[in-house]
């Protein structure tokens, strides 16, 4: 385990500070180039920490930041450890990430920081069962993230860009080895065109990573109900701007509206969604269903229900979908006379308040922070870092896919062609799991009549 | 029931391409040896293609030579017909190929068994394994004869509860013309092992006679013949050609015309055939807008009217066959000796071995060839040898020998067998081989001799043939960093083509050039001309192609850190509670020996190998 992971070591949030932590042998290398002292010191000594200006590679400051080096073996993992202190915004934590991968790091996986620690002996060997435990929940977490993460088109792209590239390495291994079947060199117009689509849609996804465009960040809150209760006016306070549009017409909320605010130095993404009912216009019913297909990747629902109206239709049929995932109940409109938590809802935890006047707010923040705190939040990997790992992921997949093109122009052996192509769909495997040989026969044999 | 008088070491159950590399390793590392079989006149037979070598194959015979097998001797002292495949591909992608006389490939091969030291041939059909608590104990023989053996190859082929078909016709048979064998699966099956059921196929054999080869293509083989053996100097066999037609739209109509009786097609087959070696009706079915697929019709050897149409293998009855055959060009008043069929057997799901062969189930019990569920002469001896060498191994207790997956086909080979196991016949590709720049053909020698030399299966001279072509190459990579070419070396620039240069450079970085070859340089140096061309040929690859070459170099070193770390036989998985509890299930089925062959079980997660790691550190 020689190549050298990075990952930020603190949670990652606005404000405050964060700590970017390196661990691999001769890790130091890798940041000189972009740490510079106002003084002329020569090199770091170990266990000391410098002031200096974090740089990118065309040489702009990115933070000022904090820099120590501890050396093997008086380090948390036992090998050469790198850690640097910056502001703890995310597009700080991004650029100097995006630098340190760029130069020759990798993104940590989860737990692996704690299991190269335990790997070198620096954690009592007895405490290897609590070691897997971290790993195991880590990556589990890690992996409903990236799901999470790359719902949807995202995740389709990606397994689009996998499904090329497999359709031209299968060209150029049914080339190789079919000799006999007079299966004919892979031609340049039959993987030109593919390479060159696949190279331009990939480019403009890394760049959307690059603008952090991608990023989806913060613990997902969807905001729930039936039509008319008052959920987009809750939005927009919790947002403090006119973002959703409010009107006393049922049903008026049809697409997701996301926004996203911190709280307290948590990240929070709010999702509000169309009211719940069964309608027949087909837009408002896309917009139904959309709202309940965000259940199952939210971290929190907030339930709206309307104060002022005793009976509830429908609220057991709604609770029902919410599975596992944490709720809390908001009796609105707690400006309207008469107004109370019905008793059928004493049990739940619920809240009154007004999204008119504002009152009850401050404890749903409160609340928010209450439920988020059990659950261990700072354990999480971030959103952050799932980004990074994807963004890194499609940046090696391009630079074998560009090797691949310039080998193939130059008209050398397929096997060598084959080296690139299998390191593109390796890179991919990160996100998309191994590539294995048999699928590639596979293609193979359904695509070429070939064998006999 | 009678026993027979000696106790052998080890017994190996049949005399096919798996049984006789098997047999020949086990006695020639000085182990008392049987080799049974069910018939004498049946040894090494090759019951479809008469081939050796070809993509990946080719490989595999190389490597079995550099580790003292017989198989491309054999070849080399019967191929009727050679050929390079690849030549204009690099070098890791090249592959031999030859045509056998498949009768004299046999009787060579019978005569090499029997004047084998240590090693008995004998005729019979085992129908029962002797097993003695959880270990196998010997072989009893429809015959009733009982033969003791301290460990026991299966290379049963495609014998075990064989089923011939011809259109809806059916019957029990091993190959065409011979009984098939009983008792063996059923008693696997007894003793807790899966057995499943696989599907191959033949093409009918054309009697030569009534083909009108002018309507049809010749292909030559190869003048100067390059040898599958690194001791062969030269082939001295008789060469002939081999001749190519193809089918066409009316041949198609009369394969579809007949698939409403194709066991195939009917539902009658239920084993998986192979993908890649598809029946001429699947083909026709399968790629409706292909209007013609290649036939090459080839000889099955000197002194024999039967010609083998490759390409061909088909299970549609027989007039179907004959009517179709006659479409083809060449082929319009072909008489049929042979009908094409297909044949389902019994195998052993691979995945319920040990990498050296053994049956987990059973001590001392090892699988090889078919019965495993590859197919192919060339894989079958690759494992025939393995299991052979380990079966002396497990007797004289001492470590079996599995080849590491940078090391050689034959380690991709049972490496992919035990830990993927195979659900179809399995046939090698380079493409499986992940480091196939480093696995090639002519470095086999390179690789695996040293392995071969110190098992005790390499003899005096391929190892000293070996040890100067090491001591060559030396030589000429000395040459190669030390000689230097300057800018006023005007005629040497010019007889290399090149311009001009400003520095001085080794011949190395000269050679680097890609218009730059090393004969040219070989024609200017004596030192180098005095270096044989199998070295110079390294000392140019390994120059050429030396960055692709690192980058592999650099996947091995990583790939061979995971693969050292072993896991324990008695690794308790269910005591790992961060394992879910699927990759749970699929780590106890495998039973992985490294952590490596862990992370290639489909499901395993780099988060269990990570948590494994872990465990396997606080042992």
């Amino acid at each position: 385990m020689t190549d050298i992971i990075v990952a930020p070591a603190t949670p990652v949030s606005d404000g405050g500070i964060a700590i970017i932590r390196l661990s691999g042998m001769d890790c130091l290398s890798i940041v000189k180039p972009f740490f510079q002292t106002p003084s002329d010191f020569c090199d770091f000594d170990s266990h000391t920490l410098y002031y200096g200006h974090f740089h990118n590679a065309d040489g702009n400051v990115v933070d000022e930041v904090m820099c120590v080096c501890m050396v093997s073996p008086r380090s948390y993992t036992g090998e050469d450890v790198v850690e640097i202190h910056c502001h703890g915004g995310r597009i700080v934590v991004r650029l100097i990430l995006d630098t340190l991968l760029e130069h020759g790091c990798r993104m940590a996986q989860p737990g692996e920081f704690t299991q190269r620690a335990f790997l070198n002996g620096r954690i009592d060997l007895s405490k290897a069962e609590a070691v897997a435990d971290i790993i195991a929940s880590r990556s589990e977490l890690s992996a409903s993230i990236a799901a999470d993460q790359l719902s949807g088109c995202l995740s389709k792209k990606i397994y689009e860009f996998r499904d090329v590239i497999i359709r031209i390495l299968s060209l150029v291994e049914a080339y190789i080895d079919f000799p006999e079947d007079d299966m004919d060199a892979p031609h340049i117009d039959s993987i030109d065109s593919d390479l060159s689509v696949l190279l331009c849609q990939i480019d403009t996804l890394i760049c959307g990573f690059e603008e952090g465009r991608i990023l989806k960040d913060g613990l997902s809150v969807l905001i729930l109900g039936q039509p008319n209760v008052g959920k987009s006016s809750i939005l927009n306070r919790l947002v403090g701007q006119e973002r959703a549009i409010v009107t006393d017409v049922a049903g008026t909320t049809r697409d997701l509206i996301e926004e996203c605010v911190t709280l307290s130095g948590l990240s929070l993404r709010f999702i509000d969604s169309a009211g719940i009912r069964d309608t027949n216009d087909p837009v408002e019913s896309v917009g139904v269903d959309r709202a309940k297909s965000q259940i199952g990747s939210a971290d929190l629902v907030l339930y709206v229900v309307d104060g002022t109206k005793t009976v509830l239709s429908d609220f057991n049929e709604v609770y029902g979908l919410l599975g596992d995932v944490p709720v809390i109940i908001l009796v609105n409109k707690a400006d309207v006379a008469g107004c109370t938590i019905p008793s059928f809802l004493t049990n739940y935890r619920c809240l009154l308040l007004s999204a008119k006047d504002g009152s009850g707010f401050d404890l749903l923040a409160d609340e928010i922070l209450d439920i988020f705190k059990l659950s261990g939040s700072e354990q999480r990997e971030s959103y952050l870092v799932s980004d990074r790992r994807h963004r890194d992921a499609l940046l090696r997949c391009q630079q074998y896919l560009l090797q691949f093109k310039q080998d193939f122009l130059h008209s050398c052996s397929p096997e060598f062609l084959s080296i690139h192509l299998r390191d593109a769909l390796s890179a991919l495997g990160d996100i998309t799991g191994e590539t294995t040989p048999d699928e590639i026969l596979n293609t193979i044999f359904s695509r070429f009549c070939v064998g006999k | 029931m009678s026993t027979y008088g000696v106790k052998y070491d080890v017994i190996v159950v049949g005399a096919g391409h798996a049984g006789c590399e098997a047999a020949l390793a086990s006695a020639r590392l000085g182990c008392k040896t049987l080799l049974l079989n069910l018939s004498l006149d049946a040894i090494a037979q090759m019951s479809c293609n008469p081939a050796i070598g070809g993509l990946a194959k080719g490989h595999l015979v190389r490597e079995i030579d550099a580790l003292g097998g017989e198989m491309a001797h054999n070849i080399d002292a019967t191929g009727i017909q050679f050929r390079t495949l690849n030549t204009k591909k690099g070098p890791a992608v090249r592959a031999l190929r030859a045509q056998a006389d498949r009768f004299k490939y046999s009787q060579r091969m019978k005569q090499v068994v029997e004047n084998q030291k240590f090693l008995d041939l004998k005729q019979g059909s085992v129908v029962k394994l002797l097993i003695d608590g959880d270990c196998v104990a010997g072989v009893e023989t429809r015959d009733g004869v009982v033969f003791a053996g301290s460990s026991v190859v299966l290379t049963t082929g495609t014998f075990m509860r064989g089923l011939i078909h011809v259109g809806l016709n059916n019957y029990s048979g091993g190959r065409a013309g011979e009984p098939p064998s009983f008792g063996i699966s059923e008693q696997l099956h007894a003793l807790g092992l899966d057995v499943g059921r696989l599907k191959t196929g033949t093409p009918p054999r054309l009697y030569s006679g009534s083909i009108d080869f002018s309507k049809t293509e010749e292909q030559p083989g190869d003048s100067p013949i390059r040898p599958f053996s690194f001791l062969t100097k030269e082939i001295k066999t008789q060469q002939v050609s081999c001749f190519i037609t193809a089918t066409n739209e009316r041949t198609h109509d009369e394969i579809r015309a007949g698939l409403d009786r194709s066991p195939l097609y009917s539902g009658v087959i239920e084993g998986v055939g192979p993908r890649y070696c598809p029946s001429i009706e699947d083909k026709v079915v399968r790629f409706p807008e292909k209007d013609t697929h290649q036939i090459f019709l080839e000889p099955e050897g000197v002194n024999t009217a039967e010609i083998y149409p490759n390409g061909l293998p088909t299970s549609l009855p027989a007039d179907v066959q004959l009517r179709f055959l006659r479409t083809i060009p060449g082929l319009e008043s072909a008489e049929i000796m042979r009908v094409g069929y297909a044949i389902e057997y019994d195998y052993v799901d691979p995945i319920q071995l040990k990498p050296s062969l053994e049956t987990k189930a059973v001590n001392g019990l090892f699988n090889a060839g078919q019965i495993n569920g590859t197919s192919g002469y060339e894989e079958a001896a690759a494992q025939g040898l393995i299991a052979g060498i380990n079966a002396v191994m497990k007797i004289q207790d001492k470590e079996p020998l599995v080849l590491k997956r940078d090391q050689g086909y034959i380690g991709v080979l049972i490496d992919d067998l035990v830990s993927l196991g195979s659900k179809e016949p399995y046939r090698m590709f380079t493409s499986r081989a992940e480091y196939r720049l480093l696995l090639r053909e002519d470095n086999a020698d390179q690789r695996l001799t040293e392995i071969g030399r110190k098992l005790g299966l390499v003899c005096d001279a391929r190892w000293q043939l070996f040890q100067n072509k090491m001591e060559q190459l030396e030589t000429g990579n000395k040459i190669l960093t030390e000689g230097r070419i300057v800018p006023s070396d005007k005629g040497m620039l010019k007889h290399l083509g090149i311009d001009a240069i400003s520095n001085g450079q080794s011949y190395r970085d000269v050679l680097k050039r890609p218009d730059v070859t090393i004969s040219q340089l070989v024609e200017k140096c004596a030192d180098l001309a005095k270096l044989s061309s199998e070295v110079t040929e390294q000392l140019q690859i390994a120059t050429k192609y030396e960055g692709y070459i690192k980058r592999q170099v650099d996947q091995v070193a990583k790939y061979n850190k995971i693969e050292s770390i072993r896991i324990p036989a008695e690794f308790d998985y269910a005591a790992v509670s961060s394992l879910s509890a699927e990759v749970r299930e699929k780590l106890e089925n495998v039973r992985p020996v490294s952590l490596g062959q862990a992370g290639r079980i489909p499901g395993v997660t780099p988060a269990a190998i990570s948590i494994l790691s872990v465990m396997l550190r606080s042992r």
